[in-house]
């Protein structure tokens, strides 16, 4: 009787357990925010929201990419090196017009990507490793092509950076624009469902004939373009190019984004909406504690328990 | 020397070993047998103390009742493991592997590598070993890697010593080697335990036998008195004598096949597994795979589907020549492998039964990439309610399922792709009566619709009664076609314990 | 009983998926290259650059070459036990720069805080590291990774948010360790030297080290034969921390302060020197004297680059990138010829 009971109660404990792991980024999300709204003066503005919005909205982007990377039981180191060069690139080719720069800055990130993916693909090198070369050669490429921040002043890049539709900034309906396309992808395409089995069960995938090598590929040219393009936005943000600070730590925020949306690190699952809601979380809690006059040791100590946090929940997650 | 009495070990699913009477003697060279599931690994790995025993049943050793709770523990106590997989590291050099954890040292406790090489090249050398000690493991063959861990296992004083097939994946040559190691421990009086399927094997080194079946110890004795088809009759607990169709399983038995093979295969050899297999499928025949556990039906099967690369021999369906070692080449010719292992091999477990039945069709089933989410809808609709999948819907997690819901799942994943031949490897395993039942009907339904089919079964019974034919395989090669009349219990029994080269060119 | 020629090395065609194989004479030669590589191409480097500097070889360009890379070489020395167990420290450009800090901060209280006290803190992380990777099983990269973040953390939080810079007095015998020269080269580089002895010492001629090697060559494999596989990860975590902090504190005291913005991008430099240096990321094979002479090379190639005026640093990322890189594959491709399937 007390066995049963004891039984019904940890399975009770389990389920809530996995609830939290599910949904826990969410309720996280709405605390941050009903915290805010109580304790914190002028949250519940206009301008707050949008000053908050348009800061996550390149780490979201980056992180699209990083869920798709993760999902396949794989990571993406050189996303924050892929940023300085996409931001290098612009300015060089800004004399051409924006629409090349933009291209530039793209096929800079595809560039990696590819190579990324080949090492991981082809060569069967560790995806960590394959991507942690990068990460060192792509930011000194960078800083070759463009020694030290550069404004940009391009009227364009500017309305990009903070032009608005209906009080929306651009920036803000880009990156959802790309969550919901990223979500598409992975639900409603061959390469989504390819993706995901890789990453679940890479002998079962192979097996059943899936083009493991091709759908990799794919996957980290897609991380390579998402970054690329994350940094053509914070360039438009910042209206100047700084190929040493920008994307700093950048793989770091995005992996954070991705493992507390409840994606799980080992593979086989890639969640888009709570990438986005762990965006947002780590934007929230670092403003909070900005405008609560926390300084910023406190917010990169937080961070790191978070992850640290997250890491440990998703690996429960992993083995059950 | 090691003796347990009233074992049993339950998992939470099963009864793995229920009762289990066993003893070492020193000086002996024990044989424990029994095909897959007996419960022979489970019984190694709670003498090895990598599991722990049910209350109740008693491990002695030494004289003394004991139990371990790690592997390092019995290690310590004196019981040493070869497995069938070389444990060694690869990188470090054979002294290093030999002496891992008990260096000799010297002053300042720094290792004194002198002595350590030393005395390391005069152990191998004491099992017939001339290696150069300081190389990286890596560097020697298989077998003498397979000698380094059996010097180490010596060495750490030894009392008994428990080899699970050590000779899986070795040269005839280094199997004569390892033999005269036997016979040496023997002859220290050391207590062995051999773990093999190669009857040859088992006859020209062991003194006793045990044999496990479903938990149980049916036989244990001296092994020289004993027939070699007694043994195997014993293993596969079908008495030869009482051997009548008693109509068990669902197949009907004879299909109409058609002349031209759809599938040929020809001299498919792959170093260590497989030398020069050659078989045909026709369409709407069942081709059974017979054999003893090691023989080489799982690997003809993945060489086949191109999971496997071939030293040399091709492999045709309907003339067309299939490029060897890819999967999907071999997909497109219309071949699919329902594999062994169906949980690490087949079943995508995180995703639901639809997309799992989907995933190999899925080109198929998109326009410009995007999934044509209504086809797939009818497929696996068709495909739930024909192959009768229980799940509480298409959309949950096929890692939920019960296991024969899941091999249901793969069928519908292959049969999706319209394919020429099925390779059935163990498709009933593990999976409850009901649904056996089920899908051996549906075997016999899939050739009765022309379908090549290929079955490996380690179940007797299965084999006999679905098959039309049946090759036999023992060590990698085939040894003997039943057709007809031929397929019978006794003939592939008799097939199996033939003694090599007996039915061997 | 045959004493058949079973050991020596057997060399068959073999396809993919069967045994391994014995080395060949391009294998060999490919381990060899990897050994020695490194070395050939660092005297390669030298000579080039003393040919086409004037300024290359002279003294007090060799000094001070030595001098900036003693520091990232007790880094790369405390990486090289991580990665031979095949794992990654991404936190040590933090606590490189949290150790210089905190010496400098103890200075205050004597030489034996200031160097303690790094010691102490940057040795807790690894510690830290070590527990959260050994024993939860969280992959070493990310874990190391937000140390990397959390120690930063700790930094600002001790110098008022990097606005407060320590310096350490210049009379006292914590400064003179890193001022003083000895027989023309400076303190640091003789202590360098010390612990590199020490640590190749540890490393090749201790149980601890054969475990080290054990346990990155084949965990399951390591943990049967007895070694003590979690604290084995736990200790070399807490070297790197402990070596991270040392040169820090080493480096305060050469510059007579603790910059808080040092140690950016440190982790990358010295993995990509340990790797050049010979060393498996994938585990189970390396070696101390390698980082050294990786560490050199990627200093060697950044005072060249120096040299060149025309040229910017950042070709220095660049270059250790494609090293890195070149180095990966052609382990890989080594590494998987050779795997056991």
């Amino acid at each position: 009787m007390t066995e049963l009971t004891l039984g019904r109660v940890s399975a009770d404990r389990a389920r809530l357990l996995r609830l939290l792991q599910e949904y826990g980024v969410y309720l996280g999300v709405l605390v941050l925010l009903l915290v805010n709204i109580a304790f914190t003066p002028h949250f519940l503005s206009g301008e707050n929201f949008r000053t908050q919005a348009v800061q996550v909205a390149p780490v979201l982007v980056v992180a699209l990419g990083m869920a798709l990377a993760i999902g396949t039981e794989g990571v993406d180191l050189s996303v924050g090196s892929v940023m300085a060069l996409s931001t290098s690139l612009i300015s060089l080719y800004l004399g051409y017009g924006v629409w090349i720069a933009l291209l530039a800055a793209l096929l800079g990130g595809i560039v990696v990507g590819l190579a990324n993916g080949s090492l991981v693909a082809f060569v069967g090198v560790q995806p960590i490793v394959a991507t942690l070369a990068l990460m060192v050669a792509g930011r000194g490429l960078a800083l070759v092509m463009l020694p030290q921040l550069k404004q940009v002043n391009d009227p364009d890049m500017a309305a990009l950076g903070s032009g608005d539709l209906l009080g929306v900034p651009y920036l803000v309906l880009i990156a959802a624009g790309l969550a919901l396309l990223v979500a598409f992808v992975v639900r409603r395409t061959t390469f989504g469902r390819q993706l995901l089995a890789i990453g679940d069960s890479r002998p079962a995938a192979q097996l059943a004939g899936l083009p493991v090598r091709r759908v990799l590929i794919l996957v980290y040219v897609l991380c390579g373009a998402l970054a690329a393009f994350a940094g053509v936005l914070a360039t438009a943000r910042l209206t100047a190019s700084d190929p040493t600070s920008l994307g700093t730590l950048m793989e770091l925020s995005a992996i954070t984004a991705v493992v507390v949306g409840g994606t799980p690190l080992s593979g086989g699952r890639v969640r888009i909406g709570g990438t986005v809601a762990g965006a947002v979380l780590i934007q929230l809690l670092t403003a909070t504690l900005i405008k609560h006059d926390l300084p910023p040791s406190w917010t990169q100590i937080a961070q790191a328990v978070v992850i640290v946090l997250a890491v440990y929940a998703a690996r429960e997650r992993g083995k059950r | 020397m090691l003796s347990v009495s009233g074992l049993s070990k339950t998992f939470p699913s099963v009864r793995a070993l229920d009762g289990v009477e066993f003893t070492a003697r020193a000086g002996e060279v024990h044989a424990l047998v029994g095909e897959n599931g007996a419960g022979k690994s489970t019984l190694i790995k709670l003498l090895t103390g990598v599991h722990r025993p049910d209350p109740g049943g008693t491990l002695t050793y030494d004289g003394r009742e004991v139990s371990f709770a790690t592997p390092l523990d019995a290690q310590q106590a004196g019981i040493s493991t070869i497995y069938q997989e070389v444990n060694l590291v690869p990188l470090m050099s054979v002294a290093r592997n030999l002496f891992l954890g008990r260096e000799p040292r010297g002053r300042l406790g720094l290792i004194d590598f002198r002595r350590m090489h030393r005395e390391a090249e005069r152990a191998l050398a004491e099992l017939g070993v001339r290696v150069d000690v300081r190389r990286p493991l890596r560097e020697l063959g298989v077998g003498a890697q397979q000698m380094v861990a059996l010097a180490r296992a010596v060495a750490v004083d030894a009392r008994v010593v428990l080899m699970d097939e050590p000779t899986s994946s070795l040269e005839p040559r280094e199997v004569a080697t390892l033999f005269g190691v036997i016979r040496m421990l023997r002859e220290r009086g050391i207590a062995v335990i051999y773990v093999s399927h190669r009857m040859d094997e088992l006859y020209a080194i062991c003194d006793t036998v045990t044999v496990l079946r479903d938990g149980k110890v049916v036989h244990t004795g001296p092994l020289a008195g004993l027939d070699r088809l007694r043994l195997v009759s014993l293993m596969l607990g079908r008495d030869m004598d009482t051997v009548q169709d008693e109509g068990l399983t669902k197949f009907t038995g004879e299909h109409d096949a058609g002349r031209e093979p759809v599938l040929r295969a020809e001299e498919l050899t792959a170093r260590h597994r497989l030398s020069e297999v050659s078989l045909d499928i026709r369409p709407g025949e069942v081709l059974g795979l017979g054999g003893l556990l090691g023989s080489g039906r799982s690997e003809t099967a993945k060489a086949l589907a191109g999971a496997l690369p071939v030293d040399s021999g091709r492999v045709t369906v309907a003339g067309t020549r299939v490029r060897g070692g890819s999967t999907p080449a071999a997909i497109r010719a219309g071949i699919s492998l329902l594999p062994e292992d169906r949980k690490a091999e087949g079943i995508v477990p995180g995703l639901s039964v639809r997309e799992n039945i989907a995933l190999a069709a899925l080109p198929g089933l998109s326009r410009f990439g995007l999934v044509d989410e209504a086809r797939i809808d009818r497929i696996v609709d068709t495909f739930v309610k024909r192959l009768r999948i229980k799940a509480s819907s298409a959309h949950q997690k096929v890692g939920e399922l019960s296991g024969g819901n899941q091999q249901k799942v793969l069928l519908a994943r292959w049969l999706a792709m319209n394919p020429k031949v099925l390779l059935l490897d163990e498709p009933t395993r593990g999976i409850d009566v009901g649904a056996k039942a089920e899908v051996q009907k549906l075997i016999d339904e899939l050739a009765a619709d022309g379908l090549g089919v290929l079955l490996i079964s380690s179940d007797m019974e299965e084999l006999i009664e679905g098959s039309d034919r049946v090759v036999v395989l023992k060590d990698g090669a085939v040894v003997e076609e039943l057709t007809g009349d031929q397929v019978t219990e006794d003939r592939l029994m008799r097939a199996i314990a033939a003694p090599a080269g007996e039915s061997r060119d | 009983m045959t004493t058949a020629d079973i050991g020596s090395p057997v060399r068959k065609e073999a396809p993919p998926g069967a045994e391994p194989l014995g080395a060949t004479r391009a294998e060999r030669l490919s381990a060899l290259a990897q050994q020695h590589g490194a070395l050939v191409t660092l005297v390669i480097a030298v000579i080039a650059a003393s040919l086409s500097f004037d300024t290359f070889l002279t003294g007090d360009n060799l000094q001070n070459m030595a001098l900036s890379s003693a520091f990232l070489a007790v880094v790369a020395l405390g990486m090289t036990f991580v990665i031979v167990t095949g794992g990654i420290d991404l936190s040590v450009g933090s606590l490189f720069a949290l150790g210089g800090v905190l010496a400098a901060w103890g200075s205050q209280y004597g030489t034996l805080v200031a160097l303690l006290l790094p010691l102490a803190v940057c040795g807790l992380v690894g510690v830290v590291n070590g527990l959260l990777i050994a024993r939860s099983g969280l992959a070493p990269f990310i874990v190391t990774l937000a140390a990397m973040l959390g120690a930063r953390g700790i930094l600002l939080a001790v110098t008022d948010e990097g606005s407060t810079t320590y310096l350490v007095d210049k009379d006292t015998v914590f400064a003179s360790l890193g001022q003083e020269t000895l027989l023309g080269l400076g303190v640091p580089v003789w202590i360098t030297l010390a612990l590199f002895g020490l640590g190749a010492l540890v490393l090749r001629r201790t149980r601890f080290g054969q475990y080290v090697y054990a346990v990155g060559g084949n965990e399951d494999a390591a943990a049967l034969m007895g070694a003590p596989v979690a604290r084995t990860k736990i200790a070399v975590y807490t070297v790197s921390g402990l070596c991270a902090g040392l040169a820090g504190a080493l480096n305060a005291a050469w510059l007579v302060s603790g910059v808080t913005i040092l140690g950016s991008g440190m982790e990358l430099e010295a993995i990509s020197a340990v790797v050049i240096g010979g060393t498996l990321l994938s585990g189970g094979f390396g070696f101390i004297s390698g980082s050294l002479v990786g560490v050199l090379l990627l200093k060697v190639i950044q005072n060249v680059i120096n040299q060149i005026g025309s040229l910017d640093s950042a070709y220095q990322q660049v270059v250790s990138g494609a090293f890195l890189a070149v180095v990966v594959v052609a382990q890989t491709w080594l590494g998987r010829r050779q795997r056991v399937l």
